[in-house]
């Protein structure tokens, strides 16, 4: 099982919880096991065709995966998947 | 008696300095004004906190610029922009969202120049860069922390539609912002540098990775850019949608390589090890961008980095950085607005 940490903007729609445990062994097959634990959450993490929601990065030990292989960036049962909106940065 | 130096202008007075590096000097000078010695700063290879011993890793260090950060290269570039347009009328007021390095330097720069400056900042930012704001004589507003700079952005945007007095450079959608990076720090790093085969710097604005980014693969199609960002903490989420989501106008996903994610404690962890092993006293986004570095100069073979350490330690010293438990009070430091 492989953690995803859920960002508060999306918890009430991922029972509240900060980390959801899922099976997979790449990005794709993590979020679709997140998905069916908590369907809701499609609409905001996918746009209707399949591809990741502008507004959402997800990150594989600390690495955004549309830099890697996209969805198909492996993960393995001690990676961290984090999720996480897009937001300002400072300065 | 005015000296033949005071009369030229910023390239006239280069000419007479005695430097190795085409067309720019290592830091020092002189300078006909506060505003003319921004940028220039120097790049200091950091031997002992590179893992690598085939890869050279150099800081370039922008908390020497006049008012700490690599922020003041912006503000110049933002309040020319203004000026050039004609914007600025008698009664303007500047205003900006910023969470304190960009404000920092516009106002230094507005109040040699005798404009009026308004920022707006997250009300959690640390006090050293409030003191510095009003101290150049900044009117700060604020904005709620838990909003992070998404809220400095949605409120200067409302101010600005509210009162017509309100002018916004916006670095966050103008390419002024870019640019300054594009023909001042780019062109630095070229200069001293001009075997760089990666670049690693903070996401913010994206103006710095956009700008270097783009004047660096002119000189060197191969070269790869790399973004270290922070991972906020719990309190600075408060996003009720995605749709509130924010990705600035200037920033272009695909024109970086990759980005690396940092929590605070982990960027604070680099952070302490540049101060104790190279001497280097630097603000927390640096210690990101070391981590980032670090993990880079691990994966290449050979070559050489440059990451880019945006502001210097002293505005974070009333968050007790250099001192904390980082284990005991991990919750409360990633929760901190440090960027």
């Amino acid at each position: 099982m492989t953690a995803v940490r859920i960002p508060p903007v999306l918890r009430a729609q991922a029972g509240n919880q900060k980390k959801v445990e899922v099976t997979g062994t790449t990005v794709g097959e993590a979020l679709e096991s997140l998905l069916e634990q908590f369907p809701s959450l499609r609409e905001q993490v996918f746009t209707q065709d399949g591809s990741l929601n502008r507004f959402v990065n997800v990150y594989v030990n600390g690495r955004d995966v549309r830099y890697e292989q996209e969805l198909a960036t492996p993960v393995g049962e001690s990676d961290e998947v984090i999720l996480r909106p897009a937001m300002a940065g400072g300065r | 008696m005015t000296s033949t130096t005071d009369r030229l202008s910023g390239p006239e007075i280069d000419a007479l300095r005695p430097h190795a590096h085409g067309g720019h000097v290592r830091h020092g000078g002189r300078f006909p004004s506060i505003v003319d010695a921004i940028g220039f700063t120097p790049l200091v290879e950091v031997p002992n906190v590179c893992p690598n011993p085939n890869v050279r890793l150099y800081a370039k260090l922008e908390f020497m610029n006049p008012t700490g950060s690599v922020k003041d290269r912006v503000a110049k570039y933002l309040i020319e922009d203004l000026e050039a347009s004609g914007r600025l009328a008698p009664d303007s007021i500047i205003i900006e969202p910023t969470s304190g390095n960009t404000g920092i330097g516009l106002a230094m720069i507005a109040r040699r120049k005798g404009y009026r400056v308004a920022v707006v900042v997250p009300d959690n930012v640390t006090m050293e860069r409030r003191q510095l704001l009003s101290l150049f004589g900044a009117e700060v507003i604020d904005s709620p922390g838990h909003l992070g700079s998404n809220g400095a952005v949605a409120m200067a945007k409302h101010l600005v539609q509210k009162d017509p007095r309100f002018v916004m450079p916006y670095q966050y959608g103008n390419p002024a912002n870019p640019r300054a990076h594009e023909e001042t720090t780019a062109e630095e790093i070229i200069a001293d540098c001009p075997e760089v085969d990666a670049f690693v710097a903070g996401l913010g604005t994206g103006g710095t990775l956009m700008g270097v980014g783009r004047r660096l693969r002119r000189h060197n199609p191969g070269v790869r850019i790399y973004a270290a960002e922070p991972l906020p903490g719990e309190k600075v989420q408060g996003l009720r949608s995605l749709d509130e989501g924010f990705i600035p106008e200037i920033f272009d996903p695909t024109a970086i390589d990759g980005k690396f994610l940092v929590s605070n404690t982990d960027a604070i962890e680099a952070l302490r090890e540049l101060t104790d092993k190279e001497g280097i006293f630097a603000g927390v986004s640096c210690g990101a961008v070391m981590v980032a570095a670090k993990q880079l100069a691990r994966e290449m073979e050979r070559g050489t980095i440059v990451a880019l350490l945006a502001d210097g330690g002293w505005k974070y010293l009333s968050e007790d950085i250099w001192t904390r438990d980082l284990e005991t009070d991990e919750d409360e430091i990633d929760s901190l607005n440090l960027w």
